[in-house]
């Protein structure tokens, strides 16, 4: 059995992720939005069928657990629980619980994990206990549940209320059940509320209200509310009573120990199998119905490589015959070439258009992150994801999301204020994140702006000259858009508080060279007060750049357009030598000379020219002139990787498959000296 | 024992003491890796140089589109090349996750080689070290080295230059 299991286990893992980012993509959204039934909805297909393929597998205690959370997650769907924030947090906590077990399950393969802690507690929920009722009604002003989901009108009872009305029972208090209406023309409807509560508390006690008293109290109800009391006079007083007061229609009746019973079995009742079994059938019903729509193929990054490959292979080949083509002049092999060139071209761009994935894959584990941060920081925060249907490669997909995640963390923890702070400002106490991606040309760019306090201009100045990066002097001429630039050097970090989250000062440099070693750029844009942009932009792909090719002696090179600024044709006689160093001037800038023969150790003999090819190249924020014997010219290539064996030499960026079938090696401007 | 008792039983079986090897010669030395290692044998190709990189690495090689890494084990063991240009083969090996190519003079045969025919070796031959030797075999007056062509290649890291 076990063997057999193995081969479906990757499977199970990539769906299980999947189902996962769902989960909580939707409990995220349900939390905003506590009437949303079709997050509910999601929330509950994905739990389900996560539960039937963990069981299926044999994971015990992750169907077990998911289990548990399904049952909530269907008296949540009848109506019979709210969702309340404690309900949300735990619910958050069974994700991740499932994660680590699927992380567990993904490196060991097996996971035996303790979920006691968590099934206790959605247990209790499902009960109904810990006051959640009482925290869900204080905090959920819409009380949308009883007029949407609920089963008409009915109370749920906890342990509590139970105690106190076989409390008032015993002592001798009658208790009744009273549904009253408002007329709907009732303009102050709150008011009607409070005066049927006062005629019921001169001679008894209101135990229970739906929806919540606080609620009645704003006039946060439709036309009808229901009450259960305890009184020491008779139904036909109390009736008389209530009845008097205008734009009310009260209906009362007494209300029994045996009603009560029957009304907390009612409760429990979905949890039943009967119920449950049908809750199921009805989530399976429509999850056929969602999963008609989507019609995809799961398939294995490896493979798509080796299609990539092949389809490189056979554009080469393509290229040799060409060349037959072109020295042996037959009509008819010049027509086919000329049908295969059309098609290998139309295949090579339908195997690029493959490799690409939405940046939804990296923007779905943000909302979660940013909920959970914002709640520790104790901020208020509207995440906002735009463009996540954009495109990258999934070789920059894979590396992006790390800085991304750095960014927000930042956004949230310094450029955020505090609600109040917000507040005094004299801005919304809810503070917006927008975090978008956009296709422009050959780039993709990837914003993160948050409306928080901005950067200082002086207070990253004042540190840069702390820290010596600048002198007063010329601190004095730089402007704002240089001082932001100080913010990427290494170690530096405005924040004077070291949190958990942010501030150790190891942060945007960091970011800014895995974005350059994307061939990426990344700016800033900060108004203070006003709040922070960063803005990265993005080479659609890695996999193909557009290269200069060089040659020098026999050997041919490419190095990145993305790194050369300039190409110069120079005499020999123009090159100075300060200090060792061969330089020349180009338009008044003192550019320092490297050979690319000699950093390469290029064997063969020296061509001696009056004239040199320099290629001016960028190396951070420095320029530097590259001399090569030849241009060949612009190409666009496919990047290879040079492999395990030859990884990490320095200077060398990876290798290419030139057309005439040799390869090449691209040049990393960053490592080459 | 009781192995070997069973297997000489059997009839043209392939028994589990028994390994096949491909043999070729450097210089004048005859040499020997396990089939199981090697993916082909292909003729040279254009070689692409690398810098900054140990000697004996010879270059990479573009195989149907795969760039593969070759090394040149004359270099390494300090042998001098010998025989016709022609006669030279590339030796692709696929280890696990890598591909690596050695330079040969020549491709001689394969053989089977039992585990009786195969001695393992002291510290006596200098330039290879003894861990990346199996051992040596005897076969009808030859004798074959026979090498761990895993340790020689994944035991090479790149980068040793600046």
């Amino acid at each position: 059995m076990a063997i057999d299991m193995s081969q479906y286990m990757d499977i199970f893992l990539e769906e299980s992720k999947e189902h996962l980012t769902i989960l909580n993509e939707n409990l995220l959204e349900l939390e905003k939005n506590s009437g949303n039934t079709d997050c509910l909805n999601e929330i509950f297909r994905a739990a389900h069928t996560l539960k039937g393929m963990a069981s299926t597998m044999g994971f015990e205690d992750v169907a077990d657990l998911t289990h548990h959370m399904e049952n909530v997650l269907s008296a949540l769907k009848e109506g019979l629980l709210s969702v309340t924030p404690q309900v949300v947090d735990v619910l958050f906590q069974c994700f991740d619980r499932m994660q680590f077990m699927i992380d567990r399950l993904e490196s060991l393969g097996i996971c035996n994990t303790d979920n006691t802690d968590l099934i206790d507690m959605l247990e209790e929920i499902k009960k109904g206990n810990c006051g959640f009722d009482r925290d869900y009604e204080t905090e959920m002003p819409e009380g949308q549940e009883s007029a949407e989901t609920g089963p008409s009108m009915g109370f749920e009872f906890n342990s509590y209320d139970i105690t106190i009305i076989n409390e008032a029972i015993n002592a001798g208090s009658k208790v009744y059940y009273a549904r009253i209406s408002v007329d709907p023309d009732c303009m102050m409807k709150a008011v009607r509320a409070f005066m049927v509560f006062k005629s019921i508390e001169e001679d008894g006690e209101v135990i229970k209200s739906v929806p919540h008293v606080q609620d009645l109290d704003e006039g946060k109800f439709d036309s009808e509310f229901e009450l259960l009391f305890t009184s020491s006079g008779d139904l036909q007083s109390i009736t008389k009573r209530i009845s008097n007061i205008s734009e009310i229609n009260a209906v009362i009746s007494n209300f029994s120990q045996s009603s009560l019973n029957e009304d907390r079995q009612g409760s429990t009742k979905p949890l039943t199998a009967d119920n449950h079994e049908a809750a199921e059938q009805q989530a399976d019903t429509e999850q056929r119905q969602i999963h008609k729509a989507r019609k995809t193929v799961r398939v294995d990054i490896d493979r798509l490589d080796t299609l990539m490959n092949l389809v490189g292979e056979l554009v080469m080949h393509k290229g040799c015959l060409e060349q037959i083509g072109a020295t042996n002049k037959i009509p008819q092999l010049n027509e086919t070439i000329e049908q295969m060139d059309r098609i290998s071209t139309d295949l090579q761009s339908i195997v690029m258009i493959v490799r690409m994935v939405p940046i939804e894959q990296v923007f779905n584990r943000f909302p979660r992150m940013v909920r959970d941060l914002a709640k520790e920081l104790n901020k208020e925060i509207d995440f906002i994801m735009e463009g996540k249907e954009t495109e990258l490669d999934r070789t920059v997909i894979d590396e992006i999301g790390d800085p991304l995640v750095h960014l927000l963390r930042n956004a949230l923890d310094h450029g955020m204020e505090l609600p109040e702070e917000r507040i005094a400002a004299g801005k919304p106490g809810i503070g917006t994140l927008i975090l978008s991606a956009q296709h422009e040309g050959n780039n993709v760019y990837i914003d993160v702006q948050d409306d928080g306090r901005g950067i200082k201009a002086e207070a990253v100045l004042a540190k840069a000259i702390e820290r010596g990066l600048v002198s007063q002097n010329e601190a004095q001429q730089l402007s704002d858009n240089d001082i932001h630039k100080f913010l990427f050097s290494p170690g530096f970090s405005t924040s004077d508080q070291v949190t958990d989250i942010s501030g150790r000062g190891v942060g945007l440099d960091v970011v800014k060279t895995k974005i350059e070693s994307l061939n990426g750029e990344i700016s800033i844009d900060t108004r203070e007060g006003q709040g922070t942009r960063f803005r990265i932009k993005l080479p659609l792909t890695l996999a193909i750049i557009q290269a200069l090719m060089v040659s020098v002696k026999d050997e041919i090179y490419a190095i990145p357009l993305s790194t050369v600024n300039e190409t110069s044709l120079i005499n020999q006689s123009d090159i100075k030598v300060i200090q060792n160093q061969e330089v020349i001037m180009l338009r008044g800038n003192v550019l320092p000379l490297f050979r690319l023969k000699d950093i390469l150790d290029v064997p063969g003999e020296d061509i001696s020219q009056s004239q040199i090819y320099v290629v001016v190249v960028r190396k951070g924020d420095n320029q530097i002139g590259l001399v090569v014997d030849t241009l060949i010219g612009q190409q666009e290539i496919v990047i290879k990787s040079l492999g395990k064996i030859l990884s990490g030499i320095p200077g060398i960026a990876g290798a290419i498959v030139a057309g005439d079938g040799n390869v090449r090696l691209i040049i990393d401007i960053a490592t080459l000296f | 024992m009781q192995e070997i008792d069973i297997s000489q039983a059997g009839v043209g079986m392939a028994d589990s003491d028994e390994i096949q090897v491909v043999v070729f010669r450097l210089g004048i030395e005859e040499y020997a890796i396990d089939i199981l290692n090697v993916q082909e044998i292909v003729r040279l190709l254009n070689i692409t140089r690398i810098p900054r990189v140990e000697d004996y690495i010879e270059g990479v090689v573009n195989l149907r589109g795969n760039i593969v890494p070759l090394l040149n084990l004359h270099t390494k063991f300090k042998l001098q090349a010998s025989g016709l240009k022609d006669e030279r083969r590339i030796i692709v090996c696929q280890l696990d996750e890598t591909k690596a190519g050695i330079i040969v003079d020549e491709v001689l045969e394969v053989i089977r080689l039992g585990q009786k025919d195969i001695e393992s070796v002291g510290d006596i031959y200098t330039t290879v070290s003894s861990d990346q030797i199996h051992g040596i075999a005897k076969v009808s007056g030859r004798l074959l080295i026979l090498l761990d062509i895993k340790k020689i290649i994944m035991g090479e890291t790149a980068g040793q230059g600046e």
